[in-house]
């Protein structure tokens, strides 16, 4: 028995813990989709998905249900193996990243030292996924596909990592809660790092949308070109994994600008109706606010050209936030405020 | 012994995927291979407790390295069954250049058990309560702040000459100008013409 407790119940608690977070992820994710479509139905003056359930709230539900029932096709010139490791590939990478958010003081799976390099790092994997799909298709468009969206999750990625250095200069620790905590100056949701670093806040915003493939920047997936980028040979359950992966990184990113900047768990103001809220539900709230942002790009924001994609990630972008580590680095030593 | 038989799962699969590298017959999968090893070799680094090596080994080489590498892989239209005929041909010098590391594994093993002055000098570092990172920093930036200076010259240099190997302006080919583009107006761009019917512009 002593055995269990052990080795085998830490094993089962953090089993647990991540279907837990999982099934709460993906529930959320369902409604997260209908709500894009919903928004974007609502700015174009449409009603949107309103058929299945009230309100259409089931429909993610029931197109769950269609792609699982309907039938894979694996193209005869594909690379079997690669083509269908790909979508698990991303979804896994997409939803590893959870592991270390924390949801609430204390709520995260495993609280790294280093939990900020390890959204980075995997993340950064991310572009496996597409890469493989792209290349196991054995076709034209998705390759196609794959190289625009490789290249551009690169070259983002360079500027999103310049953008949390300079957060984590003002806090002084690579871990999330660290951060979040940083952020509770006891005057609310001024003291959230949104304010001292509005150029860096606006910078990972868009950058965060480039890094996920969200219009204005879906460029790998545009569909006046590339039909649907590199999932134009998917179907049914594999295609429904990329779908799901996209959006759970979407998530992703909708948390990490929470975290950083819009100040985690913490209610809005310091004093008592905002602090009787538990935690958990002001991060879902300041999440929903971020993706709801995310939407209204999507709706009203027309798709970037290629070269033009480019030239912001690498001219503008990079230089800006190159700049602001170091002028955070030289204010935070001259002030010495630096923790 | 939860950590030792993470070490044996991660070791077994990195020791397997090395093999698979050069032993695959797709070059992309030796690639992908690859990747797995690395990811793997980080998660050795985990156990070891230097978490901020292993986020950064995964960063950098999985995260950038290795995608040019598939890069190059993909874009490459090499004959790879001709490639193989001379196998046989390299075998000598690769069993040469595989005794060489294996003399050099044996002698870091042999100075760590015989002398015991390595894994003094290893645990070193990190002192307790503090994290990975600031420990690495404590020492990159105060007692080895010329070398980290000159390595980061050294990325540089390597950085320009490759802008400058592949930049070429050349004379005839048309160039996007943003800042052109962004102040174009109707009066720059728009001309009213009446036409003659028949006539054409």
């Amino acid at each position: 028995m002593n055995e269990f407790w052990t080795f085998i119940w830490p094993l089962l608690l953090i089993a647990i813990q991540s279907l837990a977070l999982m099934l709460g992820l993906l529930v959320f994710v369902a409604f997260i989709l209908l709500a894009d479509r919903k928004i974007w139905a609502a700015v174009q003056l449409r009603r949107g998905p309103n058929v299945v359930g009230p309100f259409g709230l089931l429909q993610s539900f029931a197109d769950l249900l269609k792609f699982v029932f309907k039938e894979p096709v694996v193209p005869s010139g594909a690379n079997k193996g690669v083509f269908l490791l790909a979508p698990f590939v991303s979804v896994l990478l997409a939803l590893a990243a959870w592991a270390v958010i924390p949801i609430a003081d204390g709520w995260a799976v495993a609280d790294l030292n280093v939990g900020i390099l390890f959204i980075f790092a995997v993340s950064s994997l991310g572009v496996y996924g597409v890469i493989m799909g792209g290349w196991a298709s054995n076709s034209k468009y998705p390759f196609l596909g794959a190289l625009r969206s490789a290249a551009q999750m690169v070259s983002y990625e360079v500027s999103i990592g310049f953008v949390i250095i300079c957060v984590l200069l003002c806090v002084g620790s690579l871990n999330l809660s660290a951060i979040v905590k940083a952020q509770d100056k006891g005057i609310g949701l001024f003291g959230w790092f949104w304010l001292p670093l509005f150029p860096v806040f606006v910078i990972f915003f868009i950058s965060a949308l480039a890094e996920t493939n969200r219009p204005p920047f879906d460029l790998p997936e545009a569909e006046s070109e590339l039909v649907a980028g590199f999932m134009v040979e998917y179907s049914s359950t594999p295609y429904m994994m990329f779908m799901l992966a996209e959006y759970v990184a979407i998530m992703t990113m909708c948390a990490l600008t929470v975290i950083l900047f819009l100040g985690g768990w913490l209610p809005p103001f310091p004093f008592a109706p905002f602090t009787w809220v538990p935690g958990v539900i002001w991060f879902v709230l300041k999440v929903s606010l971020v993706f709801f942002m995310f939407a209204m790009v999507k709706a009203f924001v027309p798709r970037y050209r290629y070269d033009q994609l480019m030239r912001l990630g690498w001219k503008v972008f990079l230089p800006i936030s190159l700049v602001m580590v170091v002028v955070v680095a030289s204010v935070l030593q001259l002030t010495g405020w630096a923790p | 012994m939860l950590a030792g038989l993470f070490f044996y799962l991660f070791a077994a699969v990195l020791v397997a995927s090395a093999f698979m590298v050069i032993a695959a017959r797709n070059p992309v999968h030796s690639v992908l291979f690859l990747i797995l090893a690395f990811v793997n070799a980080s998660g050795l680094f985990v156990l070891m407790g230097a978490e901020f090596l292993a986020m950064i080994l995964v960063v950098v080489y999985v995260g950038a390295v290795a995608v040019l590498f598939l890069f190059v892989v993909m874009m490459l239209d090499v004959d790879f069954v001709e490639l193989r005929q001379g196998f046989l041909q390299y075998l000598p010098v690769g069993v040469l250049i595989g005794l060489v590391v294996l003399a050099e594994l044996f002698m870091v093993i042999g100075a760590w058990t015989i002398g015991g002055a390595a894994p003094k000098t290893i645990t070193a570092p990190i002192p307790g309560g503090i994290t990975n990172a600031e420990a690495l920093g404590q020492v990159l930036y105060t007692k080895y702040v010329y070398f980290f200076q000159l390595s980061g010259l050294v990325l540089l240099v390597a950085m320009i000459g490759a802008i400058v190997l592949t930049l070429s302006h050349k004379a005839g080919v048309k160039r996007q100008d943003p800042g052109a583009q962004a102040a174009r107006t109707p009066e720059t761009a728009i001309a009213v013409v009446k036409v003659k019917t028949g006539e054409g512009v």
